[in-house]
């Protein structure tokens, strides 16, 4: 089945994940291409036919290992103290020295044995309780065992690492509003979606996911063309893309209004040369993150790339103007060509534009920077009645007013303005608690159902859905009296 | 219609969702000649859904209306009899992403208990996934069975009565996934890790005690999981009201009287504009959290099967 993931392996060309710890990394998978991870640097040529969740190490040449499943290495005699009242902060109870530790790593020394020496090195050690010594193998075996998990990209893995990696290309959408959204929107199989995002793609790959390749997904996208560089790390098989629409949310007005035209489309040559790109594939990274690169100026604050990616974008663009020079010299010679591919262009967005005219929707999703209260009164008319819409917004005030614009304009039921928050647990032996940090931030949603808009006596039936709805102001104050 | 695909028009057969008003409805099985009551009035079925498109205003006898919608599992979970405690939405959303479904998935749960995620697996895996529920207490198993039949998804699931504990799944090497939520999920792990396929697999345990997450852990841990990983979700829904606020008077009014800066008339204001400016008034719109919300429904512990 083409939705089968479980046991493959990996191959390549691929868009696989890095795993160490809790952090996570997506990467084509290329051979002789060198790879910086935590700190780290490896090729991936060694995992190619490994199947996917297999864990490796980093031997000293980068080279790839699969990890052999070892018996823990205990220290001989399990003593342990009962508690800290004799351990003195003296900052020398470690007995080697940084040089030390650094001439042993020099060595090629396995990460195991620097913890063992680690251990047996600290005078404080056996002092500890068992609980303080095992905290403290952890600590060291994370920073010295070099593992790495390549895992299979998912909805799951993906949402998790752009949150951790970088909420603010994805408008600092948590993992588990995602979730909530996919739910609330009954995302299936089958469906005919709409879905506005700003969220590099992410929203629109978990969409897919969901999808599986049946049914369609028109992508609104604003400016010159739809960001999918977190789309493309999803690895979906081709097919997938076959009922992937986009229409330029530039367009939207003059399509409700009756005089959209692809005759007045904009034809300047960025834009065009956005869509050759998208043409060439998806899937390819370099052409991807390119697409994302162009929005970053716009989008992101500086301060949310770091260093190591600003470095990758300087080198993209750098090949971008040779690309793009490239590229020139062949359109003087193609002229032809590219007068196809415009007209290719027009076809498939005179397509969309006859799936939106249906106005039979099953669902729409938005999840943006921009303020959602005119997507939502725009994109909603191309939605079915009793089909469910969710709206997603960093803010919780943009909701609110939205919510008000949507009262006013009738046509929508149970609406729902709500959050998650999402707690993590260390569960262990006499030591379960509630990690220490949580996220202080997810998002807010917006969720409804679409019904029939009667339009001719849609002012004094909206009082009466706000009155059937929403409980009296009064009533709440008595309640409140009350307690 | 059907729980896994969108119909446009009402049809004989049916299960639709009556919408009365804020969190007020109610599923009702579509039949010729059938009537159900509410309380703005009757609506018969023959005239008054039968054909009629799905979110429909209807006109109730007594001249009330509501409005006729397509069911979806969410919805269903909404409104499902109770034949157990219940997951909601807010758990089931995160189970789905965390377990990594997709269509064409194949999924073990137990227990069935009422089938409110059964139907959110079911509508997640279709149309060529599968789930495998169990369920020990034979009745309810057996209305799971007649639901699911009713909602035209019996093809999509298998519903075998048995005590997972003892008996596991009555499959093995075929699931993608495993969902438990039963009261000794470790007693279930040996068979939920070979129920999960060979090159393996995602698990999750939904237990509302820390004793039964910590037993739970600690077999998962014995059977070879990793990615062990618990957490707790929860739901705040924000009511949108107009608060008033009222100045107070720290007796500047007499001397200046529209010179405060606050602005009473602003356009959002909706009480009458003759007691804000006697009293002075501030209008906002809020989201305010409502005074109850449930604080725990269960710790989820996810782990990985490779």
């Amino acid at each position: 089945a083409m939705e089968g993931s479980a046991g493959a392996r990996i191959r390549e060309g691929d868009c696989a994940v890095l795993k160490r710890g809790e952090v996570f990394k997506a990467v084509p998978v290329l051979r002789r291409r060198k790879i910086i991870f935590e700190k780290q640097w490896f090729y991936l040529d060694n995992a190619i036919g490994h199947i996917y969740g297999t864990t490796f190490e980093v031997t000293n040449g980068g080279n790839l290992q699969p990890k052999q499943e070892v018996e823990e290495t205990t220290t001989e005699t399990k003593e342990a103290g009962t508690d800290n009242r004799n351990i003195v902060d003296d900052g020398k109870s470690q007995k080697l020295t940084h040089d030390d530790i650094k001439a042993l790593k020099d060595k090629g020394i396995k990460g195991q044995e620097i913890v063992q020496q680690l251990i047996e090195n600290s005078t404080t050690f056996r002092d500890k309780t068992e609980f303080a010594q095992d905290k403290y193998i952890k600590k060291k075996k994370k920073k010295y065992e070099a593992v790495i998990t390549i895992v299979k990209p998912s909805t799951r893995i993906l949402s998790t690492m752009y949150y951790a990696r970088e909420p603010g290309k994805i408008n600092h959408l948590r993992y588990d509003t995602l979730a909530q959204m996919l739910t609330l929107g009954n995302i299936h199989a089958g469906n005919k979606m709409i879905v506005m995002e700003t969220c590099a793609g992410l929203m629109l790959g978990a969409v897919m996911e969901r999808m599986g390749g049946y049914g369609s997904i028109i992508q609104m996208y604003p400016g010159g063309g739809p960001v999918r560089a977190a789309t493309s790390c999803f690895g979906f098989p081709k097919p997938y893309f076959d009922n992937l629409h986009e229409f330029p949310l530039s367009k939207v007005h003059s399509l409700l209004s009756g005089t959209f035209s692809t005759e007045t489309l904009p034809s300047d040559p960025e834009d065009n040369a956005l869509v050759e790109e998208e043409s060439n594939g998806l899937t390819e990274e370099k052409q991807t993150s390119l697409q994302e690169t162009e929005e970053e100026p716009t989008t992101e604050a500086p301060m949310e790339i770091n260093q190591a990616e600003e470095q990758e974008t300087v080198d993209i663009n750098a090949e971008d103007v040779e690309f793009k020079e490239n590229k020139e010299k062949e359109n003087k010679e193609n002229v032809r060509e590219k007068q196809m591919k415009q007209w290719e262009r027009r076809k498939k967005l005179t397509e969309t534009a006859a799936l939106l005219r249906e106005k039979n929707a099953d669902g729409l999703i938005v999840a943006s920077k921009f303020h959602p209260t005119p997507l939502l009164l725009s994109l909603l008319e191309f939605v079915a009645p009793s089909r469910p819409f969710v709206v997603y917004c960093q803010y919780k005030e943009p909701l609110l007013e939205c919510y008000t614009k949507l009262r006013e304009r009738g046509g929508v039921i149970n609406l729902k303005l709500s959050e998650t928050w999402l707690r993590n647990y260390q569960v262990l032996p006499d030591r379960s608690h509630p990690k220490l940090t949580m996220s202080g931030g997810g998002g807010y949603l917006l969720s409804g159902i679409t019904v029939v808009l009667d339009k001719g006596k849609s002012d004094s039936s909206n009082l009466e859905a706000l009155k059937m709805e929403e409980p009296s102001p009064k009533r709440c104050k008595v309640q409140d009296l009350h307690c | 219609m059907s729980f896994i695909e969108y119909g446009d028009t009402i049809k004989d057969g049916d299960t639709a969702i009556v919408f009365l008003g804020h969190e007020s409805m109610f599923p009702v099985k579509v039949q010729h000649g059938t009537v159900t009551q509410t309380k703005y009035g009757v609506i018969r079925h023959s005239t008054d859904l039968i054909g009629k498109k799905y979110g429909s205003k209807v006109t109730c006898s007594k001249g009330g209306w509501v409005f006729i919608l397509h069911p979806t599992p969410e919805l269903w979970t909404m409104n499902l009899p109770h034949r157990t405690q219940i997951l909601y939405s807010t758990d089931i959303s995160i189970i789905t992403m965390m377990l990594e479904l997709k269509p064409g998935s194949i999924v073990c749960e137990s227990g069935t208990g009422s089938g409110s995620l059964s139907h959110a697996l079911i509508r997640t895996v279709a149309p060529t996934g599968h789930l495998y529920t169990v369920e020990f207490h034979q009745q309810r198993a057996e209305k799971a069975r007649e639901e699911f039949r009713e909602h035209g998804v019996d093809h999509l699931v298998t519903v075998t009565n048995q005590d997972v504990c003892k008996n596991g799944f009555g499959v093995s090497n075929i699931a993608d996934a495993v969902f438990l939520d039963i009261p000794s999920p470790w007693e279930a792990i040996a068979h939920a890790k070979s129920a999960l396929k060979a090159e393996g697999g995602r698990i999750c345990s939904f237990s509302p005690c820390i004793e039964q997450v910590q037993r739970t852990c600690l077999a998962m841990e014995e059977y070879g999981f990793t990615e062990i990983n618990t957490l707790e979700i929860l739901l705040r829904v924000y009511n949108v009201r107009t608060i008033s606020l009222q100045i107070p008077d720290l007796g500047k009014a007499a001397e200046d009287n529209s010179g405060t800066g606050f602005d009473s008339s602003s356009p959002s204001t909706q009480g009458s504009p003759g007691a804000n400016l006697q009293q002075g008034t501030v209008q906002f719109k809020s989201g305010v959290p409502l005074r109850e919300m449930v604080g725990h429904t269960g710790y989820l512990t996810f782990a990985t099967k490779s």
